[in-house]
């Protein structure tokens, strides 16, 4: 069943397949060539910054690491006493990572740490996976062949041969293992010293072994126990170190390993950072910022935070799909090309051809631009290629601004948002993001809200949010903050007035004392309502006026910045919002597919005759549609005989009537081939299966239908 | 169900069609009749506000419920676009409940499908009614089955689409005293319609009945109308998936193809019979392809920048993957690997890899050993790079754990690109996070609508007949190397059980008769030869023994009857 191909003549071209596949399928523009190489640079860009972020965070958890490592067997060679001690309990020092469930991230993780192990602590470490150990004996060699392979690359290749000897050969055994470490060891000791001394400055003396299981809780639990109790027998010769990757928590070891061997392992516990925090760090460091040209649309980013929160907590799944996002972009809109970097813009927009600035022409937000202009420059902005160019650089030059400003403001109203009560605009910034992107955020109900809350706050809380947004609106480049700046500076200062204000006034008389006077029911109620009266008609403090006016003005500055971005004009060549394709692309339903193309096959083939309306199907569907159909009317088991009968009945009242009975038998073998073949498709598909429980009968596999 | 016939008649003209969750809802709330909405132009917020409303929930989980209606809006908006697959379909649909049906359910809906005019399409059941006059019996189950599949319908939507899980469990609780009145009006947003459908379920449930008067005279609060309602369905649909998988007897004809007398198609008559019918709807299949193939460059764009791609979809997509084969890979190294062959294996895939790509000569130990040779080679160097084309990727001998496992760390190589398409409705079962990030797929709806030829020929189809003509040969082979008396001897025990082909219970022929019978055509003349003889029957298969509750050892020829009469014929032609 398999075939392979090979070109008969070698003309492979390597270089730039990829651009000129990007090429011959948008043949509309030249630009092509331009638009992948932007495409490609900004990928590489992300690509590289994901990478460092992940860097970043995992950097605590892998230093943590590193000195669990290098303390564990630090006294091995000293043979001291604490070391001694711990060697009569036959322990092995043993790091619990817990990663969380996102099981797909963790490859990542794990590369990182091996290298990070490598370059710092010991060359030997082993990654070991449950798929490959289904036995002890797997194990072992798994564990040796890597651990051999790597002593190769570590001094260079000169016994290359005794080595490559292989592991199959060698006996897979914890001896063995001991006396290849022993010999290994000693050979870098008896080494040339000059050559050692560089390999001994990044190693210790005897650097310890690593075993990393990756996957520890799908490990057979006997392979696990014989692995520890073998090497806890050995752990005086061999100074062993195990990682265990755990998706789920920490009691997983307890559980899987009785107290006779745990009690073998000195555990330490090590929690890396959640894939939430992960996801925020990369928004933020990705989507909030104006490093990067390309923006996602609102309903894409929707689709995208969701398939993380509901379907895998995947930081890397989220990635591909932004790659996704990128590639589908620059592929389907001719006007990516200016989806780049400020710098670049004045000599991509003047390059344009005719044909671009009509596809400019053609933006709808670019009409709307035009229609609100007056009429003389409506005319030059259509027809006059230049003046639209310049009009177009004007205008992504804006476009660039609105975001350097969106993105502070975001961050300001976010320090606002995130410490009200129940959080009515999200508790994340992507939520925030979310909702600014969508609509009009000010027209919400849940602004509306949390503004009500906001003039709530007190003074303290206020104080600092004030603090926390000038920061913000410092470090942002836009020039435009200044006067924000200085407004948010008079707040805080006129705040400061009032507390000393407030310590110079006294406390006047309270009402509440003349409360505590003796008096009658009708005098208290008398005193009470006026008490309401004066409270509704009583001039606000100072303080609450100050505290209107810093809401009003933080509520003015997100009307101005926070506007939606499809109300740009030129959003759609930065922001991808083609959601459907994402997410047919990424979370595709195959069975709702199926589902159509069997009840409702005019969706796919338009002809008339399939047309039909409420939950019906034309009679002239395609076979199995109608055979589909039908054994939807059935139970568990459906006899053949009658389904064949039936089938034929439609196909043949289907048919032009005036089938006559000469031909009768003909047409009926062959309305007979074409139920097989519709039966054997549904096979094919899984929705019935052959049955012995009664002859001629087929099982349903599926319940349901209509 | 003593309803005048006019009535009946307009209630069948009921159909079956998507109600949105949020009219569902709004229903529920409208019929509890307490409160009256002020903004109906914002559904979708009153509906929030109703959700919110149903129990004092905490804020948290309130806070929950919207981002989960979010969740949902958010998956379920999907433009259409003329290819796009029909995602406007809830779960529900898709995923419903089984109602226990009758066997001449299938009859029906064939003869009005056949009776149903050229143009027209719909099953419109009002364009009958003498028939269901005539048969009461049959149109009131016919009915009742409607509006169990609209129950069940939307019962099935609430719960998979949209009612977010803690609302479920909040739902799940227990509220004895209260019967909902509208109870089935959930399912139907139109007024007469539930007008109808209480009608019949009182006619269905009688012990409903007198709860019911009861809530009918009080109304019931309305927050706790819409959790018993949940309630109730919760329990009903549990009950009727175990009506209808518990009870052992099957209800369905006894008829068999055998008395159809209708000769079994073999496979090349079938072949040639499917070639001469003329393919349905040719024109419109052909341009539904053509839009895919649009989409070949874009594939070959993405299988670059790392992706791998899967096809799925109705219809054989091994036509369109051709097509690609042949347009943009006929300068590069390709494997295709027919999934849907009987006998693939992973390993032979594996195989054909190493010998011929790579070409290597040796062999591995394990299909692993082989993986990390490939992995290996492929990482060295960097201008090899291999197209692999799998269809059907779902297939019987590739789906399972190991054999995905390898395949997956194999499309996982960055220079080996996969484009691979999968029809089974389960298929996707088969990957579980980690494989499918190391597959790292982009879905691509293809429905071609192309029949499965290819696909299917190996398939062990019931009404192909199997194997009839290798079995014959075989048969005649080994006895043709037999003793004349051997012959006899089998001869006899095939025409007997030839005679008793339409005793369905035969157990086969206990050997004492068989002896008795051999003795009397001089074919042995002891026990223990027969016995012998037997042996060596037994030795090639020619015959099974069973031995029965008696203790009797019973001889059968495990050939189907058709073969038999065959082989004996061409015995007597023979000799």
């Amino acid at each position: 069943g398999c075939f392979v191909f090979k070109p008969s003549t070698k003309k492979r071209r390597l270089s730039d397949k990829t651009a000129r596949d990007f090429r011959c399928t948008s043949n509309d523009s030249e630009d092509t060539e331009l638009r992948f190489v932007t495409c490609q640079s900004l990928w590489n860009q992300i690509k590289s910054e994901t990478e460092q972020i992940q860097e970043n965070l995992n950097k605590q958890l892998l230093d943590n690491l590193v000195s669990f490592l290098s303390r564990s067997h630090s006294d091995f060679q000293e043979k001291t006493t604490e070391w001694t001690c711990r060697m009569k309990f036959r322990e092995i020092p043993t790091a619990a990572l817990v990663l969380g469930v996102n099981v797909t991230d963790h490859d990542l993780t794990f590369r990182g740490l091996s290298d990070v192990l490598q370059d710092n602590i010991t060359p030997y470490v082993a990654l070991l996976e449950a798929k490959d150990c289904p036995g002890i004996k797997n194990l072992m060699q798994k564990l040796m062949g890597q651990l051999m392979n790597c002593d190769i690359d570590v001094d260079s290749l000169e016994d290359e041969d005794c080595v490559q000897v292989s592991q199959n050969r060698i006996r897979c055994s914890m001896p063995s293992l001991i006396s290849w470490y022993d010999s290994v060891t000693k050979k870098t000791e008896s080494e040339t010293p000059s050559k050692k001394r560089n390999s001994s400055s990044r190693y210790w003396q005897s650097p310890p072994v690593v075993v990393i299981f990756k996957d520890m809780e799908s490990f057979t639990t006997k392979v696990l126990q014989d692995f520890i109790v073998i090497s806890s027998q050995h752990i005086h010769e061999l100074p062993l170190v195990l990682i265990f990757g755990i998706a789920t928590s920490p009691m997983i070891i307890h559980r899987l390993l009785p107290h006779s061997v745990s009690s073998l392992l000195c555990i330490e516990l090590f929690q890396s950072l959640s894939c939430k925090e992960h996801l925020s760090t990369i928004i933020d460091k990705l989507l909030l910022t104006s490093r990067f040209p390309f923006k996602l649309g609102e309903k894409v980013l929707q689709v995208l935070i969701n398939i993380f929160l509901y379907h895998d907590f995947s930081v890397q799944n989220f990635i591909k799909g932004f790659q996704l996002c990128i590639v589908e972009h620059f592929y389907s809109q001719p006007l990516s090309v200016l989806c780049c970097h400020l710098v670049d813009i004045k000599k991509r927009v003047c390059s344009l051809s005719h044909d671009q600035c009509e596809n400019i022409r053609r933006l709808p937000s670019f009409r709307r631009y035009v229609e609100k202009q007056e009429s003389g420059k409506q005319i030059e902005l259509l027809t006059n290629d230049s003046f639209l160019k310049e009009e177009t650089e004007k205008l992504l030059e804006d476009l660039h601004v609105y975001h350097e400003n969106y993105v502070s403001i975001l961050r300001c109203l976010h320090v606002f948002t995130s410490s009200l009560p129940k959080y009515p605009l999200g508790k994340q910034i992507r939520e925030l993001h979310c909702a600014c992107l969508e609509n009009r955020v000010w027209e919400t109900e849940e602004y509306e809200s949390s503004l009500q809350l906001a003039r709530m706050l007190n003074k303290t809380d206020l104080v600092t949010m004030l603090q926390k947004c000038v920061e913000i609106l410092m470090s942002s480049s836009g020039k435009k903050f200044d006067r924000a700046v200085e407004k948010l500076k008079e707040f805080l200062t006129q705040f400061q007035n009032l507390e000393e204000a407030s310590q110079e006034r006294d406390v006047s008389v309270s009402p509440q004392k003349e409360l505590q006077k003796k008096t009658d029911l009708y005098h208290l109620q008398k005193t009470l309502l006026e008490l309401k009266e004066s409270r509704r008609s009583k001039k606000l403090t100072k303080f609450e006026m100050l505290r209107f006016e810093v809401v009003d003005y933080i509520d003015s500055l997100v009307r101005r910045y926070l506007v939606p971005a499809d109300e740009r004009t030129l959003h759609e060549i930065v922001y991808f919002n083609a959601a459907a394709v994402l997410r047919g692309h990424l979370n595709a339903a195959p069975r709702t597919a199926l589902h159509t193309a069997l009840n409702n096959p005019h969706w796919y083939l338009k002809n008339q005759a399939l047309r039909c309306d409420g939950g019906g199907i034309s009679n002239k569907a395609p076979d199995i549609c109608i055979v589909y159909k039908l054994h939807l009317e059935c139970g568990r088991l459906i006899n053949l005989v009658d389904w064949l009968e039936a089938f034929s009945t439609v196909v043949m009242a289907a048919e032009e009537p005036n089938a006559d009975a000469a031909s009768s038998d003909q047409v009926d073998d062959v309305i007979h081939a074409r139920f097989i073949r519709a039966v054997s498709e549904l096979e094919l598909l899984g929705f019935i299966k052959p049955s012995k429980q009664k002859t001629d009968h087929v099982a349903r596999l599926t319940w349901g239908g209509c | 169900m003593s309803r005048p016939e006019g009535m009946r008649s307009s209630s069948c003209s009921l159909q079956v069609k998507f109600v949105p969750d949020e009219d569902v809802l709004k229903h529920i709330s409208d019929d509890a009749g307490t409160r009256v909405r002020k903004d109906k132009a914002q559904l979708s917020v009153s509906v929030k506000r109703f959700v919110k409303k149903l129990e004092n929930i905490s804020d948290n989980e309130a806070q929950e419920i919207l981002e989960e209606k979010n969740y949902v809006a958010a998956l379920g908006i999907c433009a259409p676009d003329p290819v796009g697959n029909g995602s406007n379909i809830s779960g529900g649909e898709v995923y419903s409940f089984q109602t226990p049906k009758r066997s001449n359910k299938m009859a029906e809906l064939a003869s009005e499908l056949a009776q149903t005019p050229e143009q027209n399409v719909a099953p419109d059941h009002s364009k009958c009614p003498e028939k269901m006059a005539k048969t009461p019996q049959n149109s009131k189950m016919f009915l009742l089955m409607h509006v169990f599949s609209l129950l069940f319908q939307n019962k099935k939507k609430e719960f998979v689409s949209t009612t977010p899980y803690r609302l479920r469990k909040r739902l799940a609780a227990p509220d004895p005293y209260l019967e909902s009145e509208s109870e089935y009006s959930a399912s139907c947003s139109e007024e007469e319609d539930e007008d109808e459908q209480k009608e019949v379920s009182t006619a269905l449930s009688d012990q409903k009945t007198p709860a019911k008067t009861k809530a009918a005279s009080t109304p019931p609060p309305r927050n706790s109308l819409a959790k018993k309602n949940k309630e109730q369905k919760m329990s009903n649909l549990v009950e009727e998936y175990f009506e209808a998988h518990s009870s052992s007897k099957v209800l369905t004809s006894d008829r068999t193809l055998q008395k159809l007398r209708k000769r079994r198609l073999n496979q090349q008559t079938l072949h040639d019979l499917l070639k001469n019918a003329p393919l349905a709807y040719a024109a419109e299949i052909r341009d539904l392809n053509q839009q895919h193939e649009s989409l070949f460059s874009k594939w070959m764009l993405q299988l670059h920048l790392g992706f791998n791609i899967v096809l799925y979809g109705l219809g054989s997509k091994r036509d369109l993957l051709e097509k690609f084969r042949t347009s943009l890979l006929q300068d590069s190294v390709h494997l295709v690997v027919n999934g849907y062959f009987p006998s693939i294996t992973v390993k032979s895939i594996l195989t054909s890899i190493t010998e011929e790509v790579l070409d290597h000569i040796g062999t591995f130990r394990s299909p692993l050993d082989q993986l990390e040779f490939i992995t290996k080679r492929f990482k060295e160097d960097s201008s090899l790079e291999l197209y692999v084309l799998i269809h059907n990727l779902d297939s019987q001998m590739l789906r399972g754990e190991r054999s995905q496992q390898i395949l997956a760390q194999l499309s996982s190589l960055p220079s080996i690109y996969l484009i691979a398409s999968i029809d089974h409705i389960n298929a996707p079962l088969m990957w579980d996070q980690a494989k499918l990030s190391l597959y790292n797929w982009l879905w691509y709806e293809t429905t071609t609508f192309n029949p499965y030829v290819e696909e299917t020929s190996y398939e062990n189809s019931l009404l192909v007949q199997q194997s009839g003509s290798l079995a014959l040969s075989s048969l005649m082979h080994v006895l043709h190397s037999l003793t004349l008396n051997a012959r006899g001897i089998f001869r006899l025990l095939a025409q007997h059980q030839l005679e008793k082909k339409d005793n369905p219970s035969y157990p086969g022929l206990s050997f004492q008769d068989f002896y008795q019978q051999c003795r009397e055509a001089f074919l042995v003349n002891s026990d223990l030869t027969l016995r012998a003889q037997l042996t060596e029957f037994r030795d090639h298969k020619l015959i099974r023994t069973k031995r029965g509750a008696d203790g009797v050892e019973y001889l059968l020829i495990p050939v189907d009857d058709s073969t038999l009469t065959d082989f004996l014929e061409k015995e007597d032609e023979d000799v």
